[in-house]
């Protein structure tokens, strides 16, 4: 009963049933620094992962482009 | 999470301002802030043209798309830097901005830096020996420079740049770090035109970069997302994450850090050194210490509370 976590190229495994925030914290992950995504849909870190859920990340960091 | 408007799915939380909101009612509200904001500090009108600077990154272009929408006349301005990487990132970011521009109908001036001077900006900085080995230091010079040149040659009342909240709060954190006087005494989101010098505005500055993010994809705008090659490792990326450590543990701090400064910077006490020898001090009516406040020192006045209930 996992779901995953994907940012950039890494994924991380986290136990389903808990929170986003939960297991954003869990994988040492900065929750304010990533905004998260279900199917291309923004989520909010209170939602309660599922059974094979695949969560985007997308890192909001940015220095300089151009 | 209940969006505050509607009572929908929320998909954004900002703890800082407690809202929660769906997509539909964020995409509406940060144009209306933004607009808010514009105003609040005098940043430019309707009958003035907005030179934008655009990088192909997700502030510029959703400032970019904000203004348009608020119904601002606002052309774009890209300049290709060279910067490759082993990612094609000048390329790729000039090829989003384009993009961009061709699909909202908007005016995009380019200025590319290796046919305009001869040198790509990693070359200039090793042939000037500036930036103790990293281009940053010459490429924001370069962009200062021409993004000012552009503006005044083309008639731009005004040059507007993506800045967000984080990227002021980590260059307020740099220079606090370092009492950088005259820096923190410049900092703001309008430098004002003077001599030589278009005005220049931030629309984004009360922005989380995190908000900035969601508002981009929200609204399916498409930006670069990679880091610039030479930014990796840098100190304003330092600060910006550790004051996302400190947001995370207190939901505001990067919003009060900013703002509190740009009220004490408009009150102009910022760095006034107090006359502490003449502070109008007198004697405590009932303990006798100085103090400053009128009547009883705030201390008695605690007491005095304490003991009324």
């Amino acid at each position: 009963m996992t779901a995953k976590l994907i940012l950039r190229k890494k994924e991380y495994e986290v136990k389903s049933g808990m929170s986003l925030l939960d297991a954003l914290k869990k994988s040492n992950i900065v929750p304010e620094s990533v905004i998260a995504t279900r199917d291309g849909e923004l989520i909010t870190d209170d939602e309660i992962l599922k059974d094979g859920d695949v969560i985007k990340l997308i890192a909001v960091i940015s220095g300089g482009a151009g | 999470m209940k969006c505050r408007k509607c009572g929908g799915k929320a998909s954004i939380n900002m703890r800082q301002h407690r809202l929660a909101l769906c997509k539909e009612h964020y995409l509406e509200w940060i144009p209306e802030q933004t607009e808010r904001f514009i105003k609040k500090y005098r940043m430019f009108t309707k009958d003035e043209k907005i030179l934008v600077a655009v990088s192909g990154g997700k502030d510029s272009l959703a400032l970019w798309d904000i203004l348009t929408r608020l119904g601002y006349q606002a052309d774009g301005l890209y300049l290709a830097l060279g910067i490759d990487g082993g990612i094609d990132y000048s390329d790729e970011s000039h090829r989003l901005t384009e993009e961009f521009a061709q699909a909202n109908n908007l005016k995009l001036h380019v200025v590319n830096m290796e046919q305009e001077y001869g040198y790509s900006i990693p070359t200039l900085s090793q042939v000037s020996h500036r930036g103790h080995g990293k281009p940053c230091a010459v490429c924001g010079l370069a962009k200062r420079h021409e993004m000012n040149r552009i503006a005044r040659d083309l008639g731009y009342d005004v040059l507007a740049t993506g800045h967000n909240l984080d990227d002021e709060a980590a260059v307020l954190f740099g220079n606090t770090l370092h009492w950088s006087a005259e820096y923190l005494l410049r900092q703001g989101p309008v430098l004002p035109e003077s001599d030589g010098l278009a005005r220049k505005v931030k629309p984004l500055c009360r922005f989380y970069e995190r908000e900035m993010t969601a508002y981009a994809i929200a609204r399916g705008i498409e930006y670069i997302y990679d880091e610039c090659p030479f930014a990796e490792g840098s100190q304003q990326i330092f600060y910006k994450e550790a004051l996302n450590q400190l947001e995370t543990a207190r939901p505001g701090s990067k919003l009060t850090f900013y703002t509190r400064f740009l009220e004490a910077r408009q009150s102009g006490n910022l760095f006034i050194e107090k006359d502490i020898e003449h502070a109008h001090l007198h004697p405590c009516p009932q303990c006798g210490q100085p103090t400053s406040t009128p009547d009883l020192c705030s201390f008695c006045r605690m007491v005095e509370k304490a003991k009324t209930g």
